[in-house]
């Protein structure tokens, strides 16, 4: 921390929030979609699939246009959002929001094969004894894709710690605001003598990411044997 | 309690259209895979919806699709012992125990769960996860479970069809217990006419989705035309009391006034027990024997013969002890020209009574 520059600093600390933001954000929807996914029959479940799925197809940038599109200050939803002072567009809150959607495949899948994986003989066992739907799904199911869930954050933060071009396309790279780390390092590399700082933070980026992925396979293990009743 | 029953429902190509009643005690749901037997377990605790039908539980109506009426599985109040046990994994089998505790209106009060532990022995097991536990040990959790949940019928989907014979044996006692002591009433779903012979008051044999006799146990399991036992399987069960134990390892049954041995029984003088006498264990012979080394001779009176397709038949003796079933040939029973009201004895084989074939009533 103490060796980079200031703006490799910041860039750091906006990229951690922005991505913790992203993950915390998106992750009662991302249980949702996973369930309705993985347990319910309904019509239009092909397209939200597929919507789902979108951003891990779309180029990036396309998906950053659309989200500037929508949600820009003269967007469907950007327009009326800010007139409740809500705004995404170049701020730190439309990196969020760009990091969560493209995250949001990855997240929905890790949770969605996990809820494939719970018997619902166990879920109908609770049942049988009393328990009403909410509250099976509050101590059987949730406990059980417990592992699923924490996987799926994991990748997902790691996700949005990289992501660029949604990014970039939607909210610019505006240090202090909206310079994340991918995009802090695009920005230094366009410098003459940027290399050294750029360079810290692609040390920095992979620290991070390796440190992540441990993470999950420690948690992600010990959740599993927690779970599988050893 | 009281149960009543009338289902029709359709799965593929398979129609169930099953009526009866379930009185005191434990009414066993008789019939071999694919009858039907848990289609029905699983519209009485409610996890399907039948086609139509009503069910009754002591004058609640739980299910009756003609007025819309339909209690969802968490408020019936009927628990469930799974083949498999279906414990949670994640819980300890403390948390097992405990999970229905909190619906049942028992609140804090752990002198009943505390009796229900010590009854199935599990107090060892209650910090142990149940991926450690054998599977006779699921299977004890399983009921423990159940029955924490205070549920006002139990229903036992082939509980023991998963268990060797000697977990088996095990278990089947605890099933007794809970007939006798914990007095909850059961439907008890079974293929194994050893089991159904132990531990039924009542049996409903169901053979291709219907109901093809219904009564109490002794008469139901000698009726030699009740499908799901097949020829093979059929038996008479006889009510008897045990009389003494003898030291060169028998136990003296009486059955009506005649003696039985038996390879010895865990049991207590005086104790009123079952035992299944297997139809193809038993020899027809018209005097009584002599000079034999069978030490089971009942005498009696010919009801009914029955030829099936083959070469057996079955022949049904009334004795002092109850009905007993003998298979035989066809030309035997010509050649001893054997008729109903024949008088007959049946000699059986101490050994041939099987240890699973002895059990409290």
């Amino acid at each position: 921390m103490e060796g980079l520059p200031p703006e490799a600093r910041d860039a750091l600390l906006l990229s951690l929030k922005v991505s913790l933001w992203a993950v915390a954000a998106s992750l009662p929807p991302g249980v949702l979609v996973a369930f309705a996914l993985a347990r319910w029959r309904f019509p239009g479940r092909g397209l939200l699939n597929g919507l789902v799925h979108l951003p891990l197809i779309l180029p990036p940038v396309v998906t950053g246009y659309l989200l500037l599109v929508t949600f820009g200050p003269r967007g469907p939803v950007g327009a009326p959002l800010a007139e409740l002072g809500i705004v995404f567009a170049f701020r730190w809150t439309g990196a969020a929001l760009a990091a969560a959607i493209m995250a949001f495949p990855l997240m929905v899948r890790a949770i969605r094969l996990s809820i494939e994986a719970v018997d619902p003989r166990l879920e109908q066992a609770a049942g049988t004894l009393g328990a009403s739907r909410p509250w099976v799904f509050a101590t059987v199911t949730l406990p059980l894709i417990l592992p699923g869930i924490v996987t799926g954050a994991i990748l997902s933060f790691a996700k949005a710690m990289g992501e660029f071009g949604a990014t970039i396309t939607f909210v610019s790279n505006i240090p202090g605001e909206t310079q994340t780390l991918p995009t802090a390092i695009y920005a230094f590399l366009q410098v003459p003598g940027g290399e050294a700082a750029a360079l810290a933070l692609v040390g920095v980026s992979v620290a991070v990411a390796m440190t992540a992925l441990g993470l999950s396979e420690v948690l992600g293990g010990w959740l599993t044997r927690r779970v599988s009743g050893r | 309690m009281s149960l009543e029953v009338h289902l029709r429902h359709r799965l593929g190509a398979f129609r169930l259209k099953a009526d009866f009643s379930a009185p005191r005690g434990v009414t066993v749901l008789f019939g071999r895979s694919g009858s039907g037997k848990t289609s029905v377990v699983d519209a009485v605790a409610g996890l399907i919806r039948p086609d139509a039908g009503r069910i009754v539980l002591d004058g609640e109506v739980l299910c009756d699709t003609a007025r819309g009426v339909w209690t969802p599985p968490h408020r019936r109040r009927i628990g469930v012992v799974f083949q498999d046990g279906r414990l949670f994994p994640h819980l300890s089998v403390r948390g097992n125990l405990d999970y229905g505790r909190r619906f049942s209106g028992w609140g804090r009060d752990r002198s009943h769960e505390a009796r229900i532990v010590e009854m199935l022995g599990i107090g060892p097991l209650l910090e142990r996860r149940p991926g450690a536990l054998s599977g006779g040990e699921k299977a004890r959790v399983g009921i423990g479970r159940a029955l924490l949940a205070r549920p006002r019928l139990i229903l036992a989907d082939e509980p023991l069809a998963a268990l060797d014979e000697a977990r088996k044996a095990e278990i089947l006692p605890y099933f007794e217990r809970l007939r006798d002591d914990v007095a909850v009433p059961i439907l008890y779903v079974s293929h194994a006419a050893a089991e159904v012979a132990r531990l039924a008051t009542t049996v409903v044999a169901l053979d291709g989705g219907r109901v093809v006799a219904e009564g109490p146990a002794a008469r139901v399991l000698a009726d030699p035309t009740v499908v799901p036992a097949g020829i093979r399987a059929a038996g008479a069960v006889l009510e008897v009391r045990v009389a003494a134990h003898h030291d060169d390892g028998l136990s003296e049954l009486d059955a009506g006034g005649v003696a039985l041995f038996v390879p010895r029984i865990e049991r207590r003088v005086g104790a009123a027990i079952r035992v299944r006498i297997p139809a193809q264990e038993v020899i027809l012979s018209l005097e009584h024997p002599r000079g034999m080394s069978a030490l089971n001779v009942l005498p009696g009176r010919i009801e009914a013969i029955r030829a099936g397709e083959g070469p057996g038949v079955m022949v049904s003796l009334a004795t002092p002890g109850g009905t007993v079933l003998a298979r035989i040939t066809r030309r035997s029973a010509e050649r001893m020209g054997l008729d109903v009201g024949t008088r007959a004895h049946a000699v059986v084989k101490s050994v041939a009574i099987a240890r699973e074939d002895v059990g409290g009533r």
